[in-house]
């Protein structure tokens, strides 16, 4: 083909894993016994779209995959298959391996042809058996050793014959949709011998001609040893618009039952029409049962319906995806853009407005009024705009979300315990980079409500609540953030249990008062575990310290209140994006900092009493029962102070991953609203330095990345002793 | 306020001259093998960089101090919303310190580090100079200097009307690889 596909493929890659969410998330909510016809259309009409498109893209792999998929899913539309448990499991597990194998494919990757292999082994089974309930376990195939990997065996022997006679009547308008049979002819042709025979049958009258209508019929044979799928590759984008038969050949070799309607001269052809010659029912009977005969060449894996065996690949195909997904596109709804463009054009007539002023002779008094009035639209205009573009990078919370389902349906199966996962406040949107690194803590933090939190059924029903657990995940916004609660009503945290494990390791002094919040809080420590077994699922006592350090990376914060045998909630605020920050700035010198204010706990006037020295190198301040070290900012940063008196200056208490320092400077200014600009751009990271900003005067501030100040307040210890001395309270 | 008009007339005025040169030159007498270069004034000797590379020339305002990076990093600037780092080529050079005066400008370049990354920086020097089109074969490979001197900045010499034009290599001089090594050397000392 002579143009350039590539600059569509990345689309066809976002459309799919979008056609994947939603085939996850319809099969979930399908209801195995009696399905909803529409459900079941929805995730054929998905699956259709990825077949389409791979096949378009020439990724042959997914297109034979998903039209295995594909063929079950129009066998349960057409209500000739019963939507079954296992069918499902096995259909979710397809929609697991076809993301891998288009994220493989994306990152240009090797793709994992025996897990492929193996699901799509199970497919074919299920496939295979009309009315299967347990089936596809007993008809595991025979231990084989695995053939020489083969990726291309698409379909049963019985599908493919010596030639096939397709019946095609395109519907009256198909040649309006842009769609040319002589084009399909041709591809028909390259496949194999193609004898074509039009059906002038439908023709209207002369008269009665539209030449964009169109009017013929064809019967068209071809010959040769061709797949099934690919003759449906061709027709592919005309299924709706046509009558389509495609019907085996039968030679003396070959034989297989017509079930279709054929035309007359067709069967005129054929040796024996009605009766069914012995061959073809034994090929009938032998196929379902024999899955794996010599032509599917597919390596497989010996038991392919036990889930262990599957599920390390799964784990590195994912570990592997992560790169891939991160740099994409955003889809914006046209509402956004739409409001964009009428404030663009607000902005122009505020701009002409103001250079008009500017361009007059005069100035006199009611210029200036104008002027004034003229600034604040700007003022206004410039305000909503920023509002606007932030609005673009938003999306609802129901990305994240919506992996939540299966990730609840999978693990509380392998846990034994029965779990409703109510999901409110989808709609609440968030900065996309935000939303990207939130994902990996929220699933954490799920995984752990499923595995402590909530209680096996009868220890359930024995403490008198209901045998399903429940976890509520929730999202809205205040102020200026999102937060998000996941609360379950299982055993809570043992208290007990957390403070005697965190004596015992040492993070806990044994005589150490802490109260409730302080003990649950200690399960955010690095190590901290109070799991008896470590489990799959958690345990390990690696994670909530993860889960915090990420959270806090984002700005945000975490943290947990619990009451035994009712439950725990854990709560995450974050920012609602990364690009602007709530600061405070500060004066050190002539020059100016911005501190974040959600590190910020207090400011304070220096009491010089509360002021000790600690062997004569650091200081620190008694700040009720607490002891802070001090970190004079303008010995971190080299610049000269307006005052050396620590008393002049004043205390900015700010936190850290758990520890405090209180921050010296000159003087507070106000708090404001910074857009973060990176140093790293043009220059490279500087440490105890997050980025900069611009000010409203045009002069650029730098912005304080408190935990690295806090390293740096460590590693320069001896120049702090050089000026402590000085200023000895 | 005097210092800082007569200061942006004497920038206009180079760069006015740079103008003039660039429209004398032409476009005609330009090929392969010829490359135009903008020289500068650093303590009495001449320096050219590619003139592909200078962004823009501005006169010395004050920056933002940056902490815990070299002295000859003199901070940075905000330039249309981007933040540009400056740097003194002086104190990079170990040169005598000078006060900035009126014909004191920033020279913004463009700098390639490494994998196709270009970052925009900003090199403090005297005072911009004229615009030389220089044949390749023109431009002399720098001498051993020994190890006392530091030449690896110094792509080539050139000699324009009985003067010494020094080419310098701004993708080596301001790699943030460069900045980085420096760094921990002073912080060791």
């Amino acid at each position: 083909m002579s143009f350039d596909m590539s600059q569509f493929l990345e689309t066809f890659y976002e459309e799919s894993f979008e056609g994947l969410d939603i085939m996850e998330t319809e099969l979930l909510a399908l209801d195995v016994g009696e399905a909803d016809l529409e459900t079941i259309n929805t995730i054929f009409r998905a699956a259709h779209s990825i077949k389409g498109g791979s096949g378009t893209f020439g990724l042959d792999d997914v297109a034979s995959f998903t039209h295995v998929m594909e063929t079950l899913l129009d066998e349960m539309r057409d209500g000739k298959r019963d939507v079954t448990q296992n069918a499902v499991n096995i259909l979710l597990e397809s929609v697991d391996v076809l993301r891998e194998m288009l994220s493989t494919l994306q990152a240009e990757e090797e793709l994992d042809v025996d897990r492929i292999a193996s699901v799509k082994l199970k497919l074919d089974n299920l496939l295979a058996h009309v009315s299967d309930d347990d089936a596809p376990a007993a008809v595991a195939p025979p231990t084989q050793e695995p053939a020489p990997i083969q990726e291309t065996v698409t379909e049963s022997p019985s599908e493919s014959s010596v030639g096939w006679i397709i019946d095609f009547k395109p519907h009256i308008d198909m040649l309006q949709t842009g769609n040319d049979p002589v084009r399909m002819f041709r591809e028909l042709d390259a496949l194999g011998e193609l004898n074509v025979t039009p059906d002038t049958s439908f023709l209207p009258e002369f008269l009665m001609m539209e030449p964009e209508n169109s009017g013929l019929g064809w019967m068209l044979t071809l010959k040769g040893n061709i797949l099934k799928s690919d003759i449906e590759e061709v027709f592919d984008w005309v299924e709706d618009e046509c009558d389509l038969t495609i019907t085996p050949m039968v030679s003396s070799t070959t034989a297989k039952p017509v079930e279709e309607i054929v035309e007359a001269e067709v069967i005129s052809e054929q040796e024996d029409p009605t009766p069914i010659p012995v061959k073809e029912a034994t090929i009938e009977k032998v196929e379902p049962a024999a899955p794996a005969p010599a032509p599917v060449a597919e390596s497989v894996t010996p038991a392919p319906s036990d889930t262990p065996a599957e599920d390390k690949p799964a784990a590195a195909a994912k570990a592997k995806r992560k790169p891939a997904t991160e740099a994409s596109s955003i889809r914006v709804s046209i509402d956004k853009v739409d409001e964009l463009i009428n404030m663009v054009g607000e902005l122009v007539i505020t701009q002409s407005m103001l250079s008009q002023l500017g361009e007059g002779e005069e100035f006199g008094e009611s210029e200036v009024e104008k002027l004034k009035n003229g600034l604040m639209q700007l003022e206004r205009n410039t305000r909503e705009m920023q509002e606007n573009v932030m609005r673009i990078r938003m999306l609802p919370i129901s990305f994240v979300f919506q992996r939540f389902p299966r990730l609840v349906h999978d693990l509380s199966g392998k846990l034994d315990k029965k779990i409703e996962l109510v999901l409110s406040g989808e709609s609440t949107e968030l900065d996309k980079t935000v939303m990207e690194k939130i994902g990996d803590p929220l699933v954490h933090l799920i995984r752990n409500s499923l595995d402590h939190g909530i209680e096996t059924p009868d220890v359930r029903v024995a403490a008198g609540k209901p045998e399903t657990g429940e976890i509520h995940l929730n999202a809205y916004h205040e102020g200026g953030n999102i937060v998000i609660e996941i609360t379950d009503d299982g055993a809570g945290l043992n208290l007990e249990k957390i403070l005697s494990k965190a004596k015992t390791s040492g993070l806990v002094g044994e005589n150490d008062k802490l109260t409730d919040e302080d003990i649950a809080d200690l399960i955010f420590q690095p190590g901290f575990s109070t799991a008896d077994v470590v489990s799959d699922v958690s345990g390990r006592g690696v994670g909530m310290d993860v889960v915090r350090r990420n959270i806090r990376a984002l700005g945000g914060t975490v943290d947990v209140k619990t009451t035994v045998g009712v439950g725990s909630v854990f709560t995450i605020r974050l920012p609602l994006t990364l690009a602007i920050l709530d600061g405070q700035s500060v004066v050190v010198g002539d020059e100016v900092y911005i501190v974040p204010l959600v590190s910020i706990i207090e400011s304070i006037q220096v009491d010089t009493s509360l002021v000790n020295g600690i062997t004569g190198q650091a200081q620190v301040y008694r700040l009720r029962d607490d002891y802070i070290p001090i970190v004079r900012l303008y010995d971190v940063f080299n610049v000269k102070p307006m005052y050396d008196n620590i008393e002049d200056g004043l205390l900015v208490v700010v936190e850290a991953e758990g520890k405090k320092v209180a921050l010296l400077v000159d003087d507070l200014l106000g708090q404001q609203q910074v857009v973060i600009k990176s140093l790293e751009t043009n220059f490279k990271s500087v440490e105890g330095i997050s980025g900069a900003t611009i000010l409203g005067d045009g002069t650029v501030a730098l912005i304080l990345d408190v935990s690295g100040l806090i390293a740096i307040s460590k590693k320069s210890k001896k120049k702090v002793r050089k000026t402590t001395t000085s200023v000895a309270a | 306020m005097a210092a800082s008009e007569q200061k942006l007339e004497a920038v206009d005025a180079a760069s006015k001259s740079i103008a003039m040169d660039t429209t004398m030159i032409g476009s005609g007498d330009l090929d392969e093998n010829t490359q135009q270069f903008l020289t500068f004034i650093l303590a009495g000797e001449e320096y050219g960089v590619d003139i592909l590379r200078v962004q823009e020339i501005k006169g010395w305002d004050a920056v933002t101090q940056v902490p815990n990076t070299p002295e000859y990093v003199r901070g940075v600037i905000n330039l249309r919303g981007t933040i540009v780092p400056i740097i003194d080529l002086r104190i990079r050079f170990d040169m005598e310190q000078l006060e900035y005066g009126p014909t004191t400008v920033v020279i913004v370049l463009k700098v390639k580090s490494g994998d196709d990354h270009s970052r925009i920086m900003g090199i403090v020097v005297d005072g911009v100079s004229d615009v030389y089109n220089m044949q390749k074969d023109e431009i002399k490979a720098a001498p051993d200097f020994g190890d006392g001197v530091d030449s690896s900045f110094v792509s080539g010499l050139a000699a324009v009307e009985e003067k010494m034009v020094i080419i310098l290599d701004i993708d080596h001089m301001l790699n943030s690889d460069e900045l980085a090594k420096v760094q921990t050397i002073s912080e060791e000392d």
